[in-house]
């Protein structure tokens, strides 16, 4: 007989899921908010991605030739998953050499120093572009103003975060509202990071990954209801009444990374807890700490430093908090 | 729809295959090798020797002690050797080598095909009876019957529940049996109910077969069975005796060393009743079993009455031979089976179905670098972090795994199965088990000794 037996421990099945091909589904969620993004701002949008996406890879190469060794792991697209998040926390008017720079400690310093995928603490998207943000923080904040047009120009608008933080400083949270528009904020028309924009794609894209399994809800429901009822407590707490209500939580969900963050930064999966219980603790602490940031801290958007900053209770999270054992019961 | 309430996941069932080809009489084999041990705990004691005239149904090898089961010869003919054989995985082992001459039963076995619902015997003369007739738990894992049926003192069985779930993908022997010899089967488990004396019968079977649900239904209304049938949410593991409980009763076993009788439970699987009735009613000792040979690249699956002891190539022959080139063939399904190297052994009691896969789906996926994507966890139906016991197994941290639950572990592979990086999650889970699991006993070892 012409055969080789191959021999095996259980399971001998295996289902369709790959690493790859998670990714792969990451990158088909993201590719609505790029496409409004490119609608919006015009094709500079495409160039920012395209150089994000091609130095996070080529960075990775790299680093995993000249100090890693094994296998190269650029295939299992990780690395064009972290590029694409970095370019989306980007305004389009970056410079290009801000974008490798990005790249370079988003791959170098958050993901390649301790040992590559699977093994980093934080969030390397967010670890470039915090980097990003405290290094050239003018560049990082000069958002062009939507432009259906095509050519976005020079003139800089600030972000529906920074203008209602500074109307809120001096009147009240109705009026410091009175200058966005959320059905606009819904669809993407808005100055701010190319990616976080675009809140009815990022929810389409949202909603495609829970499709595919690739996340669960735990965590971006928890952190936009926490958001949402600490934004509704606040407001309760103003004593202010009427549409003001509900439009101060909405307007925190719309604005800024609050969407991008939740459903693509947040779930990353390394840097993210093991258990559902877990997950939506973290996804609490994000909340919380995204909007005490907001409101009272000194930047405009406290997004990427309370995910980061979960990030490293991650561990601690994993360590204490463990899965629902069968077998043990509260009744008994 | 009822199912068990951790983990899980949903693998392809590829029931397609054989689901509906009726059960056929396998051509007898001119010769059968039939182990020693074909079930957990001691192996039998071959009442046997070489040149012995045995009849189909004649006890060759007798239980040693109280955890073991008896055998019985699946074919008349001359004994020609009791010997070390190789099995399944090549290891040698004790078998009895029968030549086939003709096919004479035991006198007092009932062939016909009539159908005895009636039965006067008392609890223990029934268990005496499936002792008698070397009934092992036929889902594959072997457990003696009339082990299982003896409640220890100070438990009570309030729930029968019998496992018509068959949740590997692939096989079909179980499906076939509750199609084909419904009838029987419940009157097997109304005799397992008797000599448990419980008040609730259920049988749980997965809604992926309909037709074995409304076969069962329709049976039970017409002929006034006490027993509930109760269809389950198609999700692996469901056949797990610890899921199967939960999914039906709502309580759930504790951890080891709790046994399901703890919460008032016995499961028997359907073919394993089926046994019980031919054992009770009609004398007959468990010489043959359905088995079913399937495999997305065999050309003709088929579910296969199968004496014991018949080589497995005879099956595989049955099934459309095996393709060139790359194979595993699997003894079981494809979650739980064992890759076999050596298709000359043959069938035993525990072994429900043949699964061969070929080319690429014969190997195992690429391993890759842990995301902790959390995946392993999700689908952990005794709720453990398999992602951490890895790496627990891995470096060795024994006390670790103690303390992370590696007992409960029930082997299902879930996590395996699930890992998008591929990695050998149970390999390293299960020598951890089996490691802890000695640690723990040499303890209680040493505690008594103490004592």
């Amino acid at each position: 007989m012409a055969n080789k037996f191959i021999v095996a421990p259980a399971p001998h099945m295996h289902n369709p899921h790959s690493t790859q091909s998670l990714m792969r589904d990451v990158i088909i969620a993201l590719l609505p908010a790029l496409a409004v993004s490119a609608w919006v701002y015009g094709l500079g949008v495409l160039m920012v991605t395209a150089i994000a996406i091609v130095s996070c890879v080529v960075f990775e190469y790299i680093f995993q030739r000249l100090f890693l060794g094994g296998r190269q792991t650029i295939t299992n697209l990780s690395a064009i998953v972290t590029g694409l998040l970095l370019a989306f926390n980007l305004p389009t008017s970056i410079p290009w050499w801000i974008i490798v720079v990005g790249a370079l400690v988003a791959i170098g310093v958050g993901k390649m120093t301790y040992g590559g995928l699977g093994k980093n603490p934080f969030n390397p998207a967010l670890v470039g572009r915090v980097f990003l943000l405290i290094a050239y923080p003018v560049q990082m904040t000069s958002f062009a103003q939507p432009s259906v047009s095509g050519y976005v120009d020079a003139m800089s608008g600030a972000t529906p975060l920074a203008s209602v933080k500074a109307l809120a400083a001096d009147g009240s949270l109705a009026e410091s509202l009175g200058s966005v528009d959320l059905s606009n904020m819904f669809i993407g028309m808005m100055p701010g990071s190319m990616g976080e924009i675009a809140a009815m794609a990022l929810i389409l894209g949202g909603l495609y990954m829970l499709w595919r399994k690739v996340i669960t809800w735990h965590i971006p429901v928890s952190i936009l209801l926490t958001m949402a009822i600490f934004a509704f407590a606040v407001v309760l707490l103003s004593g202010e009444k009427g549409a003001v209500l509900y439009e101060f939580p909405a307007f925190h969900l719309l604005a800024g990374g609050a969407l991008l963050g939740a459903i693509f930064m947040a779930t990353d999966y390394v840097t993210s807890p093991m258990t559902h219980k877990a997950m939506v603790i973290y996804g609490i602490g994000i909340g919380l700490i995204t909007m005490v940031i907001r409101l009272w801290g000194a930047y405009p958007e406290g997004m990427s430093f309370a995910i980061l900053i979960m990030n490293a209770v991650t561990p601690l999270l994993n360590k204490y908090i463990k899965p629902r054992r069968f077998g043990k019961t509260s009744a008994k | 729809m009822k199912t068990f309430p951790i983990g899980g996941v949903h693998p392809s069932d590829n029931k397609c295959w054989s689901k509906d080809k009726a059960i056929e009489v396998l051509e007898l084999p001119d010769v059968v090798n039939i182990p020693l041990a074909q079930h957990i705990g001691a192996p039998a004691t071959a009442k046997v020797a070489k040149g012995d005239k045995v009849l189909v149904g004649q006890l060759i090898a007798e239980a040693t002690g109280f955890m073991s089961a008896n055998i019985h010869s699946s074919v008349s003919g001359t004994v020609t050797a009791v010997d070390m054989l190789p099995n399944a995985q090549g290891i040698r082992q004790m078998m009895i080598t029968i030549k086939r001459e003709g096919d004479e039963w035991m006198p007092e076995i009932d062939r016909s095909a009539d159908i005895i619902r009636e039965c006067n015997l008392e609890p223990q003369a029934i268990i005496a009876k499936i002792k008698e007739a070397g009934i092992v738990g036929m889902g594959g894992a072997t457990f003696p019957t009339h082990v299982k049926l003896s409640i220890p003192q100070g438990c009570t069985a309030e729930y029968l529940i019998i496992n018509g779930v068959e949740c590997e993908p692939f096989l079909t022997s179980d499906h076939r049996n509750m199609l084909e010899r419904g009838e029987e089967m419940l009157i097997g488990v109304e005799i397992i109910a008797k000599a448990l004396g419980v008040k609730h019968a259920i049988v749980g079977v997965e809604n992926n077969k309909p037709d074995a649900i409304a076969n069962l239904k329709k049976i039970i209304a017409e002929k006034g069975f006490d027993i509930k049938v109760e269809p389950l949410k198609v999700q692996y593991p469901q056949g797990g005796e610890k899921q199967l409980i939960a999914a039906v009763t709502g309580r759930q076993v504790p951890p080891p060393p709790a046994l399901p009788i703890h919460v008032g439970a016995v499961v028997c699987n359907a073919s394993t009743s089926l046994a019980v009735y031919e054992a009770v009613q009609k004398n007959k000792p468990l010489v043959e079993r359905v088995v079913t040979i399937t495999g997305e690249t065999m050309a003709t699956p088929r579910n296969l009455l199968t004496r014991m002891g018949t080589p497995i190539t005879k099956l595989v022959e049955m099934g459309g031979g095996l393709k060139d080139g790359d194979v595993k063939v699997v003894n079981g399904g494809p979650m739980m089976g064992r890759a076999m190297v050596n298709l000359d052994s043959p069938v035993t009691k525990g072994c429900s179905g043949i699964t061969a896969f070929a080319g690429e789906k014969a190997h195992r996926v690429e391993v890759e670098e842990c995301i902790k994507c959390a995946k392993c966890v999700e689908a952990c139906p005794m709720g453990l972090e398999p992602y951490l016991l890895i790496k627990l197994s891995q470096r060795q941290m024994w006390d670790r795994a103690e303390e992370e639950r590696i007992p409960d572990c029930i082997e299902c592979g879930c996590c395996q199965y699930t890992c998008p990086a591929g990695l050998p999650l149970l390999d390293y889970v299960r020598l951890a088990k089996q490691t802890v699991m000695g640690i723990i006993r040499a303890r209680a070892a040493a505690q008594a000794a103490n004592k």
